[in-house]
C-alpha cells in the first residue's frame, strides 16, 4: 500500500513540475503548484500510516498555508489581469536586467 | 531569564538568604541608566541639540550658580545654558537613588555573609549558558565571595556618595540626565566586573567600564582636547586589553577552563614558576597596567582629568583604576605559582609610585596633582598584591578609595567655588590652577578641614587610614625580602630579594614625595594670601550641603578607615578584621608565597613603622619649611621654570616621547603610504582603469576607453536576468535535480 501511494504521489508531483515549467497561463501554473503541494500531502498521509500521526497533523498545516497562498496568489493574478488584460507569463517580464 | 536559578548553588550556606538577589545589584544601576538615558533622549527631542555647552574650558562647566535665571527652561544659548535641566529633579532622584538602593542591598548581603560565619567556597549563581562552543563553556554567572563583597561595598558606597555630590556639582549642566546615565552605566559595568564568576564575564565589565570612562572623560566633547583625552584613554587601554585577551587564550589552551573556580582548581597542574603560568600572569599584568595606569601605560590617566571632577573621583581614583589590583588579587592562585611575574609587578609598581610622585611635585593644576598621586598610590597597591600581600593591597585600595575620593571631591568643591567666582565676574582665568587660588581656608572652612584630613591620610600620618594601609604594604614587602618564594626567585638574573629591597626603598622615597606634594597642594590652595582677584574674592563661598555632606562622610572614613585592619602591634580595636575576612580567598596563596606565617620581631616592626612615620612627617615639614605660598604669583604672571623643575613640570616629556615613537610613525604611515600610496595611488588609479566612462577622459591620469572590462562583465551578468518566470523555474528545478543527484551518487 505504501509503495503504491508513494508512486502515485510521485506521478502527481511530476505532473505538477512539468506543468509549472511548460505552461504559460498563470492560473494553470498556479494550479500545478497546488498539485505539487497535494502530492506532498499524499506522501505525508502515506508515511503517517507507518510512522505515526505526526504526518497527518502536518497535512493540516500544509493545507492551511496553501489556502492562504491561494488567496494571495489569485489576488495577484486578478490585479495583474486588470492591469495588463492578460495572464500570459511570457508577456510579464518587467523585471529583466 | 535572570530569575532562573540553577541548582549549582546546592547546599551553600548563602543559598536562600538575601544573597540570592545578587543579580539585583548590577541591575539597579542598569535600570538607572535606562531611565536617565530615556530622559536624556526625551529632552534632546524637545529642546534640540543644546547640549553640551560650548563656551567654557574643561572642568569649569559645572556650575553657574551666580547666573540669573532668565532662561526659564527654554533653549540655552552658547554662553548661558538653561538654569536647570527640565528633568533635573527626576534625574536627581533616580541617579543617586539606584546607587543608594544598591548599597543598601549590598549591605544586607554583607550582613547575611557575616551571619553564616565561615564561608570557604564562593557563592556562585549560574543564570544561563553564555558561550557553549565545543570545549569552551562559559556561563553567565555571578560569584559572591569575601573579596567581591569588599569591592561591591566600596563601589556602591563611595559611588552613592559621589552620585550625591554630582547632584550639586553638575546641577546647571545642560546634559544633566546624560551625565547620570553614563555614571549609572559605569557602576553597572563595575559591579559586573567584580561579581563575574569567570574571566570572560569580568572582561565584559572590564571593557564596559573602559567605555564609560571614555564617554565621561569626553563628556564635554565639544572641546577637542576633552574628546582627545577620551580617545587616548580608550586607545591606551586597548594595549592592555590585548594582554588580558592573550592571557585568557593561554588559560583556555593550557587549563581548558575560564571560570575562577575551575582555574583555581586546575592551576596546580601547572609547574611552579613555569613558562606558561609566568606568561599568563605577565599578560594579565599588561592588562592591569593599562586599566590601572602603571608604567608604561599610565599616560592616559592624567589626561583623563578632562572629565567632570566627580567622574575623576569615582572612575579615575576610587573604583575603575583599581580593577587591575582586583584582578591580581582575584588571580592570586596563578600569581602564587609565578614568582617572576610577582617580582615584575612589584618592581613596576614601585617604579610607578616614585615616578608619578616626582611628577606630582611640580604640577600646578590641582587635579593633575591628584591624578599623578593616584598613579603613584596605584603603584603601592601593585607592590602589595605583587608581593603576595593581597590583604595589604586590597586594604590600601579601600582606604585610597576613601581619601582619594575625598581629595577629588574636595578639589571639585574648590573648582566649583573658583568657577562660580570667575563666572560672576566674567573672568576667563583657569579655575583649576593653584597659582590662582590661595587662602581659600577662610572662604571654605569645611572643605579645608576635610582636605587636610585626607592629606594626612595619604601622607601616612598616624592614626589616619592611609598610615595603616601604606605601612602594611611596605612592612609586608620588607618581611618578604628574607624568606618567600619571591626572594628566592631570580628576575632577569637579579636575586629576588634585591628587587624587593629596591622596591622598599623606592616605596619609602615615594612616601616622602607624597607627603611633600600633598602638603604643597594644600599650602598653595588653602593657605597664604588669596590670588584669585579682588573682584572675584567676594564671590568665593562654600559649596551647598549636597556637596559637603558626602565630603563629611568620606572624611570620617578617611580618618577612621584604618580600623578596618589594625595591625597586631597597635591593638586599638579588633585586630586584622579585613585580613580575617579575606582569608578564605587569598590566605592559601599568601601562605604559599611566604612559606608559612611570617614572624617578625617587635623591634623590626616598630622600626618599620617608625621609619614610615618619620618619612611622612619629614616630607610635610620640608614642604612647610621650603614652600612660601606668599611668594606665589597668579598663573598669568608666573615665570617659566628651569632645569629639572621644568622636566618635572613637563612630566619627563613622556607624552612627547610616545608621540615621536608611536603616534608620529603611525600617522606618517597612514598618511604617506596608506592614503597617498595605496588609496590615491593604487586603488583610485585601478578604479579609473576599470570603470571610467568616456566622459571622464579629460580627468588627470585617465585611460581612454577604460572601464570596458567592467562593462563587459556587467553585460554578461545582466543577461541572466530575463524577467521570465518560466526561465527562473527551470533554473530552480535544474538546481534541485543537481543537488539531489549529488546526494544520491555520492
Amino acid at each position: 500500500m505504501l509503495a503504491e501511494s508513494l508512486f502515485f504521489s510521485a506521478v502527481l508531483f511530476t505532473i505538477g513540475v512539468v506543468g509549472v515549467l511548460t505552461r504559460r497561463n498563470a492560473i494553470i501554473v498556479f494550479m500545478c503548484v497546488e498539485l505539487m503541494l497535494n502530492a506532498v500531502n499524499l506522501t505525508f498521509v502515506a508515511f503517517a500510516q507507518v510512522y505515526g500521526v505526526a504526518g497527518q497533523v502536518f497535512v493540516f498545516f500544509v493545507m492551511t498555508v496553501a489556502a492562504a497562498e491561494a488567496a494571495v496568489g489569485l489576488a495577484i493574478i486578478i490585479a495583474l489581469f486588470r492591469h495588463r488584460q492578460t495572464v500570459d507569463l511570457s508577456n510579464i517580464n518587467l523585471l529583466k536586467g | 531569564m535572570l530569575l532562573q536559578h540553577a541548582a549549582t548553588a546546592g547546599a551553600h550556606p548563602l543559598s536562600g538568604t538575601v544573597a540570592s538577589y545578587v543579580w539585583l545589584l548590577p541591575l539597579l544601576p542598569l535600570l538607572g541608566f535606562v531611565l536617565n538615558g530615556l530622559l536624556s533622549l526625551a529632552s534632546a527631542y524637545h529642546a534640540g541639540p543644546a547640549d553640551p555647552d560650548t563656551a567654557h574650558g574643561a572642568g569649569g562647566h559645572a556650575a553657574h550658580p551666580a547666573h540669573d535665571e532668565t532662561g526659564g527652561g527654554g533653549h540655552g544659548d552658547d554662553h548661558h545654558p538653561v538654569a536647570r535641566h527640565r528633568y533635573a529633579s527626576l534625574v536627581s532622584l533616580i541617579g543617586p537613588g539606584v546607587l543608594i538602593a544598591a548599597f543598601g542591598l549590598a549591605f544586607a548581603i554583607f550582613l547575611a555573609m557575616r551571619g553564616v560565619g565561615e564561608m570557604h567556597a564562593p557563592f556562585v549563581q549560574r543564570y544561563f549558558a553564555w558561550m557553549p562552543v565545543g570545549d569552551l563553556l562559559v556561563d553567565a554567572s555571578f560569584q559572591l565571595d569575601q573579596l567581591s563583597m569588599v569591592m561591591v561595598l566600596i563601589i556602591t558606597g563611595v559611588g552613592a556618595l559621589i552620585h550625591l555630590f554630582s547632584v550639586g556639582y553638575m546641577q546647571d549642566d545642560p546634559g544633566y540626565p546624560r551625565y547620570f546615565a553614563y555614571l549609572n552605566l559605569f557602576v553597572f559595568f563595575m559591579l559586573v566586573l567584580v561579581l563575574g564568576a569567570s574571566y570572560p564575564i569580568l572582561f565584559i565589565g572590564w571593557e564596559g567600564v573602559g567605555l564609560c570612562s571614555y564617554l565621561l572623560i569626553g563628556y564635554w566633547f565639544s572641546e577637542k582636547a576633552n574628546s582627545d583625552a577620551g580617545k587616548k584613554a580608550f586607545i591606551v587601554n586597548r594595549i592592555g586589553d590585548f594582554g588580558f585577551l592573550i592571557a585568557m587564550f593561554l588559560l583556555f589552551a593550557n587549563i581548558g577552563r575560564l571560570d575562577f573556580a575551575g582555574v583555581n582548581a586546575a592551576a596546580s597542574q601547572l609547574p611552579f614558576g613555569g613558562v606558561v603560568v609566568t606568561a599568563i600572569c605577565l599578560f594579565l599584568f599588561l592588562g592591569c597596567a593599562g586599566k590601572s595606569a602603571q608604567i608604561p601605560l599610565y599616560v592616559w590617566l592624567p589626561d583623563a582629568m578632562a572629565g567632570p571632577t566627580p567622574v575623576s573621583a569615582l572612575i579615575h581614583a576610587a573604583t575603575m583604576v583599581t580593577a587591575g589590583v582586583y584582578l591580581i588579587a582575584r588571580s592570586n592562585v596563578l600569581f602564587a605559582l609565578a614568582p617572576a611575574a610577582g617580582l615584575t609587578v612589584v618592581l613596576i609598581g614601585a617604579l610607578t609610585a616614585v615616578f608619578a610622585a616626582s611628577i606630582g611635585l611640580k604640577q600646578w593644576d590641582i587635579k593633575k596633582v591628584l591624578a599623578y598621586s593616584t598613579v603613584s598610590q596605584l603603584g603601592y597597591m601593585f607592590v602589595g598584591v605583587g608581593s603576595g600581600a593581597y590583604v595589604a593591597g586590597v586594604f590600601h585600595l579601600m582606604t585610597h578609595a576613601f581619601f582619594k575620593a575625598l581629595l577629588f571631591l574636595g578639589s571639585g568643591s574648590v573648582i566649583y567655588a573658583m568657577h562660580a567666582a570667575y563666572h560672576a565676574t566674567h573672568n576667563h582665568e583657569d579655575a583649576q590652577d593653584m597659582r590662582n587660588m590661595g587662602g581659600l581656608k577662610k572662604y571654605m572652612p569645611i572643605t579645608w578641614v576635610l582636605m587636610w584630613a585626607a592629606t594626612l591620610a595619604i601622607a601616612g600620618v598616624p592614626p589616619f587610614s592611609g598610615f595603616f594601609s601604606k605601612d602594611e604594604i611596605l612592612g609586608s614587602l620588607f618581611l618578604r625580602a628574607n624568606h618567600s618564594t619571591l626572594a628566592e626567585a631570580r628576575w632577569l638574573g637579579i636575586p629576588g630579594s634585591a628587587i624587593i629591597y629596591l622596591a622598599y626603598v623606592l616605596g619609602l622615597a615615594a612616601a616622602f614625595m607624597t607627603a611633600v606634594y600633598m602638603t604643597r597642594m594644600m599650602l598653595y590652595t588653602f593657605h597664604g594670601p588669596n590670588r584669585t582677584g579682588d573682584r572675584e574674592r567676594e564671590h568665593l563661598r562654600e559649596a551647598p550641603w549636597i556637596m559637603t555632606g558626602p565630603l563629611v562622610v568620606l572624611g570620617v572614613l578617611s580618618v577612621f578607615g584604618g580600623w578596618f585592619n589594625l595591625p597586631a602591634l597597635l591593638p586599638l580595636g579588633p585586630v586584622g578584621a579585613l585580613e580575617h575576612w579575606l582569608e578564605p580567598v587569598v590566605g592559601q596563596s599568601a601562605l604559599r608565597i611566604t612559606g608559612g606565617p611570617i614572624e617578625a620581631t617587635h623591634g623590626t616592626e616598630y622600626a618599620l613603622i617608625g621609619a614610615a612615620v618619620v618619612i611622612a612627617l619629614a616630607g610635610i615639614a620640608l614642604a612647610f619649611a621650603r614652600l612660601k605660598p606668599g611668594a606665589l604669583v597668579p598663573a598669568a604672571q608666573a615665570p617659566a621654570e628651569h632645569g629639572f623643575e621644568r622636566v618635572l613640570a613637563n612630566k619627563y616629556y613622556v607624552d612627547e616621547a610616545y608621540d615621536a615613537a608611536v603616534v608620529e610613525p603611525v600617522v606618517g604611515v597612514s598618511r604617506g603610504l596608506l592614503w597617498r600610496g595605496v588609496d590615491v595611488g593604487l586603488i583610485d588609479r585601478l578604479t579609473r582603469l576599470l570603470v571610467q566612462s568616456k566622459d571622464d577622459d579629460a580627468a588627470v591620469g585617465s585611460v581612454p576607453m577604460g572601464g570596458w572590462l567592467t562593462r563587459a562583465v556587467g553585460y554578461l551578468g545582466s543577461q541572466f536576468q530575463s524577467g521570465r518566470v518560466g526561465t527562473y523555474a527551470w533554473v530552480l528545478v535544474v538546481g534541485v535535480l543537481f543537488v539531489l543527484g549529488a546526494f544520491s551518487f555520492r
